[in-house]
């Protein structure tokens, strides 16, 4: 009965579709385009490899954040994840006090340890507590942010050893074939996050519990295994970034991480990716995390806006990005 | 005598497709105007243009011989017409009067005045024949309740055209019936109802006028004097409907394949025991919230419950859905936009859902192999879509329901259990569902018809388990299918009795 109206409105909403799909990529291209104007500096490829280094971080944790928020949940610890897992990684490089190869694939490894078990505890409260993941993960945020503060005391945690830091920094500030590392990570990182989310069963799981719990279950999903694989994914997410974090500056404090939770959050919804989930974009999110970037260099190379307002815009974007998603929904 | 809404011409296109071409209907003070069609038909699409929703592109409305456009719905409700949806549109934590009131709350001195308005909610209710409480939350009444409800809210507003789509698609008869009282209650009070429904006997009951739109078209508007349901059918579809259901499959056996014994649904069920039988159409019969849709759920681990389960002669139980669909169990919901298809995803990411690993490589999903199945479904199930990539939910209820049993047909259940198998469903599809069920049953598989429909139960089943109250009530055997019987394992008491209770009671 209703499908004469639908009949209707199919040819429109392919177009909207394509759009909600399109729209960072053209906000990108617009972005790039207002740099290039507003100052000569911008399209140099030092300042843009520059930019898309320092995104790294949130696009790493936003591939994992894409995960959970498509798969209907949200996390809002990742900040504080990776601020414990940064300052424990330290701990036990110090700890293992070599400096060696061996002992920071040691650290490596505890870091993503950590950072997957933090992600395991969101998933397993959210789905065995049956309770909103809004609530267990701004709980969490709360424990893994005191916890660093009291491993470091209050003060900062920072690696001891000086052959160690040496030996780690590359990982930051070098480059293969001119392409920064991190750059390389996050690349690494965003197209195995799109071949899990594409191309597996488990993908797929992940968007029908996202469209429809409800729906997944009478098809027997099992759901609350896909559920809590998607926090575990996030954890591992925000440990990789936590790699390529810690030799930049080498130290974790109380404030490492602030926020990241925003950012990574605004780069999945800058990238297309429903906040109610059942539609998850991964180079959307790239895209997105670069744009927050991309956004904050702009407003330090011109003189418009104070660069201290940099926050305040990239909370504007994403109030920006929701009205978009919303009328593209509408269009429907 | 005079028409108090009159449809001239109208047309209405949207982009280029013309849903609707050139429709006239009149409406008079005091009668019952039924409108009849298949899905897609275009009743949908001409209700809302009469009830201001949408505007036509051609032709124009006359209320009281008067030229009129509405803006709005609000704007045709100041007109006295008013529209009771299908779904069920109320607040369920609000209870029944600040439903009622929503949005038109009495006030006194600037604040609501809930005393003033339980008492009007209570006086339109018992017009209506029901005592529901009005103060009892939405969330807490049956649906047949919450139905009433809703008429009660549409009715609030001084009315002189009252139009209901498909009120009875979730209503058992006896509700129904009720219903019906309230609609000749309306008309003998001078108002003109537009009745739009798929069940052709209510139609015969209810209606004194029918009109039948066919693909967007005026088809014949008939007395219902002399106009059987089958006739009905037959202007409907554009062809002859006299074999609705299909031969029953011989197929019908002795070897128990699924036995239930003591199975108990807290709230829901008690004790409920059945045997079902290799190549069987068992029917299960009874009232809404009899618990029939619980008492399968639990059995196959979608809610909880307990009791003795044997399959094949073995002891299984089962934990979720997963693991009855492994032992070949699927079960079809009753709510097929809520539980059965991923209204906002593709046909051929909701086809594979729950037979994914069948399309998988090791961990990646084969997507040529989906689309092969794609092309199979569509075909085998013919499911009418004009583009590949549709969204579920932009299919017809009919193809929605093909759909899903292409979906769970995938899973190579050796029991389907299909609960509603024809809710919201036109009759020319309903056709080749029962043909499917049948066949199903041919295959030497056994099939579970959950239904609210008698006619269904009766046409389609080797034998029909009635439930009642959360137990089951009885069965009744192939050759004692009837309306009565069902009806009387299903409430207790004879059929005649059960509509003077249902008023009673309603």
């Amino acid at each position: 009965m209703t499908e004469t109206v639908l009949r209707s409105s199919a040819e429109k909403r392919r177009f909207t579709i394509d759009m909600r799909a399109l729209s960072p990529f053209i906000a990108l291209v617009a972005l790039i385009i207002a740099g290039a104007l507003i100052n000569p500096d911008f399209l140099t490829a030092s300042n843009l490899l520059n930019v898309v280094t320092r995104s790294a971080f949130i696009a790493i944790i936003a591939v994992g954040a894409t995960f959970v928020i498509a798969g209907g949940g949200l996390d809002l610890s990742v900040g504080s994840m990776a601020a414990l897992t940064a300052g424990v990684m330290i701990l036990t490089l110090n700890n293992l006090g070599g400096g060696d190869v061996g002992t920071l694939a040691l650290g490596m490894l505890a870091a993503i340890a950590l950072s997957a078990a933090c992600g395991l505890a969101n998933g397993l409260i959210v789905t065995f507590g049956r309770i909103e993941p809004f609530i267990v993960t701004l709980g969490t945020m709360g424990i893994y942010r005191s916890l660093v503060i009291w491993l470091a005391a209050g003060g900062t945690i920072t690696m001891r050893n000086f052959e160690l830091r040496e030996l780690y920094r590359p990982v930051y500030f070098d480059s293969i074939l001119g392409v920064p590392i991190p750059i390389i990570a996050f690349l690494v990182v965003a197209a195995i996050g799109a071949l899990i989310l594409y191309r597996t069963s488990f993908g797929r799981h992940v968007v029908a519990l996202g469209s429809n719990e409800d729906v997944a279950r009478y098809s027997g999903v099992p759901i609350w295994r896909v559920r809590t694989l998607t926090y575990i994914i996030q954890g591992i997410c925000v440990g990789i970034a936590v790699l390529v974090y810690v030799p930049r500056l080498g130290s974790a404090t109380p404030t490492t991480g602030l926020l990241w939770e925003l950012q990574a959050i605004t780069a999945v919804v800058i990238g297309g990716t429903a906040l109610k989930g059942g539609i998850g974009r991964i180079w959307g999110t790239v895209v997105g995390a670069v744009i927050l970037e991309l956004v904050a260099n702009i407003m330090v190379l011109s003189n418009f806006v104070s660069e201290f307002l940099v926050g305040a815009v990239q909370g504007a974007i994403i109030i920006i990005a929701m009205l978009v998603q919303r009328s593209v929904h509408r269009g429907r | 005598m005079e028409s108090v809404l009159r449809a001239e011409n109208i047309s209405k296109s949207f982009g280029p497709i013309e849903v609707l071409s050139g429709i006239s209907l009149d409406l008079k003070p005091g009668e019952v105007h039924a409108v009849i069609g298949e899905n897609g038909a275009g009743k949908s699409t001409l209700m809302r243009i009469l009830s201001g929703h949408i505007a036509p592109t051609k032709g124009g409305l006359h209320l009281n011989g008067q030229p009129i456009t509405f803006s709005g719905p609000v704007d045709a409700e100041s007109h006295g017409i008013v529209l009771v949806h299908q779904e069920i549109l109320l607040a369920p934590d609000l209870t029944v009067a600040q439903n009622l009131f929503l949005g038109r709350e009495i006030r006194r001195f600037g604040f609501v005045d809930d005393r003033a308005m339980r008492e009007r909610t209570r006086a339109i209710l018992r017009e209506l024949g029901t005592g529901i409480d009005p103060d009892r939350e939405v969330s807490r009444l049956s649906i047949a309740d919450r139905q009433l409800v809703q008429i009660a809210r549409a009715l609030l507003v001084p009315h002189k055209v009252v139009a209901f789509d498909e009120p009875t698609a979730v209503l058992t008869p006896v509700e129904a019936e009720s219903l019906f009282d309230i609609i000749r209650k309306l008309r003998s009070q001078g108002v003109a109802v537009l009745y739009i429904s798929h069940r052709l006997n209510e139609v015969k009951a209810v209606a004194d006028r029918v009109t039948v739109l066919r693909d967007g078209r005026h088809i014949a508007t008939r007395d219902i004097e002399g106009l059987e349901p089958l006739e009905m059918a037959r202007l409907m579809v554009g062809r002859d409907m006299s074999k609705l259901y299909p031969d029953k499959p011989a197929t019908a056996s002795d070897q128990p394949l699924l036995g239930v014994r003591d199975m108990v649904v807290p709230g829901y069920v008690e004790n409920a025991s059945f045997t079902l039988h290799r190549g069987e159409i068992l029917g299960f019969g009874g009232l809404i919230g009899a618990g029939r849709t619980e008492l399968f759920e639990a059995l196959v681990g979608l809610r909880p419950g307990h009791g003795a389960i044997t399959l094949d002669g073995q002891k299984v139980h089962f934990r979720d859905a997963r693991e009855a669909m492994a032992a070949g169990i699927v079960y079809l919901s009753e709510d097929r936009k809520g539980k059965g298809l991923l209204l906002q995803q593709n046909l051929r990411v909701n086809l594979t859902l729950a037979a994914l690993e069948k399309f998988s490589h090791g961990s990646f999903i084969d997507g040529a192999g989906e689309e092969t199945a794609l092309d199979r479904a569509i075909k085998d199930f013919d499911i009418r879509t004009r583009r590949r990539d549709l969204l579920a939910g932009q299919l017809s209820g009919g193809n929605q329901q093909k759909l899903l049993l292409a979906k769970m047909m995938l899973a190579e259940p050796r029991i389907v259990i299909i609960d509603e198998p024809t809710r919201g469903v036109d009759i020319g599809t309903k056709e080749q569902i029962y043909r499917f069920i049948a066949s199903l049953a041919a295959e030497g598989r056994a099939v579970v018809v959950i239904s609210s429909e008698m006619q269904e139960l009766i046409g389609l089943c080797h034998r029909v388990v009635v439930m009642r109250n959360g137990r089951v009530a009885g069965e009744v055997a192939q050759a004692d299918l009837s309306e009565d019987s069902i009806v009387y394992l299903a409430t207790g008491v004879h059929e005649e009795r059960a509509a003077e209770i249902a008023a009673g009671h309603a």
